[in-house]
């Protein structure tokens, strides 16, 4: 077990080295320097003198090699300073705090709404017996992953604030101001949560142990209820990564439609001005997100299933997490 | 769920979406409604109320001294006073903090007489020491202080010469400077804010000035928080009102979608917005608000030709190529009345534009002649050629505005009717910036707003960035530097005119149209208007009905 968590620790830490390395070098590799277009911020060609310019370039320590910049970066990343946004002057780190709090509400809510729907969709689906329903339900996750974020927000938008005048069209006070993008945002995860469930609901109904329950007595109700949903949800429960990546990505949307400053629009207007440590801070703190979040479901789910560190041990070399979760849990 | 009209105006606000999403550049756009904000039947000016404004992108930084987009202007402007004011009208500079001025002969060096009731937000007097340290800390700025920069590029620094007497000196002849002393970048800013470092003047608590407004709240990315300041009493001539601000004060929030902007102000959410889309005008207008529009003062949207390569070293093309151009064409087809075809390098309203609309305007005939005659002839696939080289050239722009693309794809058919073969070359905004730098363009394309006409020198000469890639040319190169020199305004008329006359005989400048700026306003928003620079002065705003 020790062994696993160490693995699992270290393997978390190049996650976050690469993360950090890929768009160091990918925004080093962009043909434009972003003093100069901070300098020329109304976009209409103000003429900036080259001294001017090298002065700037210097102060943020854009004129040394390649190395060097890489060094101090990521030693200074490892410290948790992650500088100063070019465009604004904040600190990059203050930056993501402030952003946070709003980022999570809407997340936190986004994400109960989806498992809300995911699960819903998933048990009707598999549970009703009129084709009708199952079908209309089946193509219902295909839909949500489909439809466009940005277009589901605006008709919201239309109809529930312009219209309607029931929520408030931007900004981030209250709670009000969350459900029209929360629900937006919840579609696609939402989505994707049933897709996973109803296939792992499908293959669970047909296993053996239901058999059994059957036999025992007991009603599809709960069955499906008791029985079948509790297994079927240990695969969804793996994909929790995915489905925070799923909101992360969903934000940067929601929240440029609703006018909410959070994480999602702070990366959006950074990676617009090129403001090249604010872009490195959000990719960091997103990956950071993503192996905590893999980190914590890798952890817990040995607890859950013992098999898991049992398979590492008689297939050492190659296994991983993902193709653990095919695996058909044997008992209740 | 919807009505006929409905789903209609829904798919025009998704189709406005995914513009402003995909674009949020510096999006301006103009609009239907055409003329100033007229408040003859909204009755006398009332105070009271707080305006709520919706700005399409987060201000950058609350110092004045490093705003340079627009959005950012819009609030600063509304802490800080400037030494000089500029009025829209005429473009003549007024006082302000300063009560007169003098320029020595030699226009190096300028002698302002500050009023002397005039205090900081925090008690302290405004003084010609305040002067000095404003200009003296804008070296050790960053980036966003570019422009504050190059309006003091020559700067060797400020006599004090007594409390209320400030000389500014310059290297060379600097005739720019006076309206440059009207701008926001250059607003005066008391000891507390000037004394801190470049980021540390970004948060609003950290920028005490003398202007009508002051910061209460400042949420970078979110929201800024204005209040009226009690006992101002030194407003400039160039606006309709003294005494305290109308408002008790602004909330400004950002809004990034264009759609939402519009329909929150059809919706009553919010008073007026910036960037109204030409699409978004029906539903602001249908709710009893308008759209109020201003032409920007400065260098007209054009191309500018890198003579160094390409057919475009050729003159002879260069000036066949305006008279190519149907700029009625582009201003019916693509944008809205509110917009204005080009009738010279600079835009009308600028000040000491000259009409040369003579020469910078649609004679199809003309264009072919003047390319037959330097020997491009018509080949087989209506392309002209000469000495098996073909005549197309691309153009080099960045989504910026968002007009762009679609007034270079009606260019770019008006042009293959005279033979010339236009490719368009669409960037992002930094990759503009670095073709500029590095050189690698046939065209570049863009507009550049000041309400001086030394744009003209910032954009032309071979002293900047000399994005024509020109080599000299003394007759030119005479009068745009002779111009910065010329302290009589007639006489700098006279130079700018001739100027703006070699620019285009040059083929320098292949203008197309001038932009304009949008603001949505609601139905009780009155007085909302324009300073010279086309930008939005809250000071003589009001709202009816409150």
């Amino acid at each position: 077990m020790t062994r696993y968590v160490l693995t699992r620790l270290g393997q978390a830490a190049v996650v976050l080295w690469a993360a950090f390395t890929i768009s160091f070098v990918i925004l080093f590799l962009l043909p434009s320097d972003p003093v100069s277009m901070a300098a020329d911020s109304s976009g209409q060609g103000v003429a900036v003198d080259q001294a001017a310019l090298d002065q700037l370039r210097a102060r943020y320590g854009l004129d040394q090699s390649v190395w060097v910049q890489y060094w101090t970066s990521l030693t200074n990343a490892l410290r948790g300073d992650f500088g100063t946004s070019i465009s604004t002057g904040q600190s990059v780190t203050d930056a993501i705090f402030s952003a946070l709090p709003s980022t999570l509400v809407l997340a936190t809510t986004a994400l109960v709404l989806a498992v809300l729907f995911g699960v819903a969709i998933a048990f009707f689906a598999t549970y009703t017996r009129k084709r009708w329903l199952a079908n209309l339900l089946f193509s219902l996750p295909p839909l949500g992953v489909a439809v466009p974020t940005f277009w589901v927000g605006l008709i919201l938008l239309q109809l529930f604030s312009f219209r309607l005048h029931i929520f408030p069209a931007f900004g981030d006070k209250g709670f009000a101001t969350v459900i029209l993008p929360a629900i937006t945002l919840a579609i696609p995860t939402g989505a994707v949560i049933a897709q996973v469930l109803t296939t792992s609901l499908q293959s669970t109904l047909r296993s053996p142990h239901v058999e059994t329950a059957y036999a025992k007595g007991a009603s599809r109700w709960r069955v499906q209820t008791r029985h079948a949903l509790r297994l079927a949800s240990i695969p969804a429960f793996t994909i929790a990564g995915v489905l925070v990546g799923t909101l992360l990505a969903g934000s940067v949307v929601v929240e440029t439609v609703f006018s909410r400053a959070g994480v999602g629009r702070l990366t959006q207007t950074s990676v617009m001005a090129q403001d090249i440590p604010v872009v490195q801070g959000v990719v960091v703190f997103a990956s950071l997100v993503f192996v905590l979040v893999n980190l914590a479901v890798d952890l817990f789910y040995p607890l859950i299933d013992p098999r898991i560190i049992q398979t590492k041990k008689s297939h050492t070399e190659k296994s991983n997490i993902e193709s653990s979760t095919d695996l058909e849990p044997a008992h209740v | 769920m919807s009505s006929p009209s409905f789903g209609a105006r829904k798919r025009a606000t998704v189709i406005a979406g995914i513009g402003a999403v995909t674009v949020l550049g510096t999006v301006l756009a103009g609009c239907s409604s055409n003329g100033s904000d007229s408040a003859a039947d909204a009755g006398p000016a009332q105070s009271g109320g707080t305006l709520r404004y919706g700005l399409s992108q987060a201000p950058t930084c609350a110092d004045p001294a490093q705003a340079g987009s627009n959005q950012t202007v819009y609030v600063t402007r509304t802490v800080v006073d400037s030494l000089t004011d500029q009025n829209p009208d005429t473009g003549e500079i007024t006082p302000w903090l300063a009560k007169s001025w003098e320029i020595s002969p030699d226009a190096a060096s300028f002698t302002f007489v500050l009023r002397d009731d005039a205090t900081f937000s925090d008690g302290t007097p405004v003084t010609a020491d305040s002067v000095k340290k404003t200009f003296d800390s804008v070296k050790n700025l960053g980036p966003n202080a570019s422009l504050a920069k190059s309006y003091l590029s020559a700067y060797t620094g400020t006599d004090v010469v007594d409390a209320h007497t400030a000389k500014i000196n310059f290297s060379g002849p600097n005739v720019q400077f006076l309206q440059a002393t009207s701008t926001p970048q250059l607003g005066i800013l008391a000891d507390s804010t000037t004394a801190l470092a470049s980021e540390q003047r970004c948060p609003g608590a950290a920028v005490i000035a003398s202007g009508p407004f002051v910061y209460t709240d400042w949420q970078q990315d979110k929201s800024v928080k204005i209040a009226k300041r009690a006992g101002y009493n030194w407003a400039s001539d160039a606006v309709a009102h003294q005494g305290e601000a109308y408002l008790d004060g602004v909330d400004f929030t950002v809004v990034p979608e264009s759609g939402v902007r519009a329909g929150s102000v059809a919706s009553g959410q919010l008073d007026a917005v910036s960037d109204a889309l030409p699409q978004d005008a029906p539903q602001i207008e249908g709710a009893g608000g308008r759209i109020l529009t201003r032409p920007n003062p400065g260098v007209s949207f054009f191309f500018q030709p890198n003579v160094s390569r390409g057919v475009l070293a050729d003159q002879a093309v260069r000036q066949a190529i305006i008279p190519a151009i149907n700029r009625q064409e582009l201003v019916d087809t693509v944008l809205d009345p509110s917009f204005f075809p080009a009738t010279s390098p600079l835009a009308h309203t600028t000040p000491l534009y000259s009409d040369e609309s003579s020469v910078v305007t649609y004679d199809a005939d003309k264009s072919a002649k003047l390319l037959d005659a330097a020997g491009w002839k018509t080949g087989s696939d209506g392309i002209r050629e000469k000495d098996g080289q073909k005549l197309t050239f691309s153009v080099t722009f960045s989504p910026v505005f968002s007009g762009n693309q679609a007034i270079l794809e009606l260019v770019q058919q008006q042009l293959k009717k005279v033979g010339v073969d236009l490719q368009l070359n669409l960037v992002s905004n930094g990759e503009w910036t670095e073709k500029g730098v590095s050189g690698d363009y046939d065209s570049l394309y863009y507009n550049s707003t000041r309400a001086d006409a030394d744009i003209l020198r910032a954009s032309f000469s071979t002293e900047g960035r000399n994005l024509n890639r020109r080599g000299a040319d003394p007759e030119l190169d005479k009068v745009l530097t002779d111009q910065l020199a010329a302290t009589d305004n007639g006489q700098r008329g006279e130079l700018v005119s001739t100027a703006q006359e070699l620019i285009l005989d040059r083929g320098l400048s292949i203008p197309t149209i001038e932009l304009s700026q949008a603001i949505g306003a609601g139905s009780s928003v009155q007085d909302l208007n324009f300073e010279a620079s086309s930008r939005l002065q809250f000071y003589d705003a009001w709202l009816s009905g409150k």
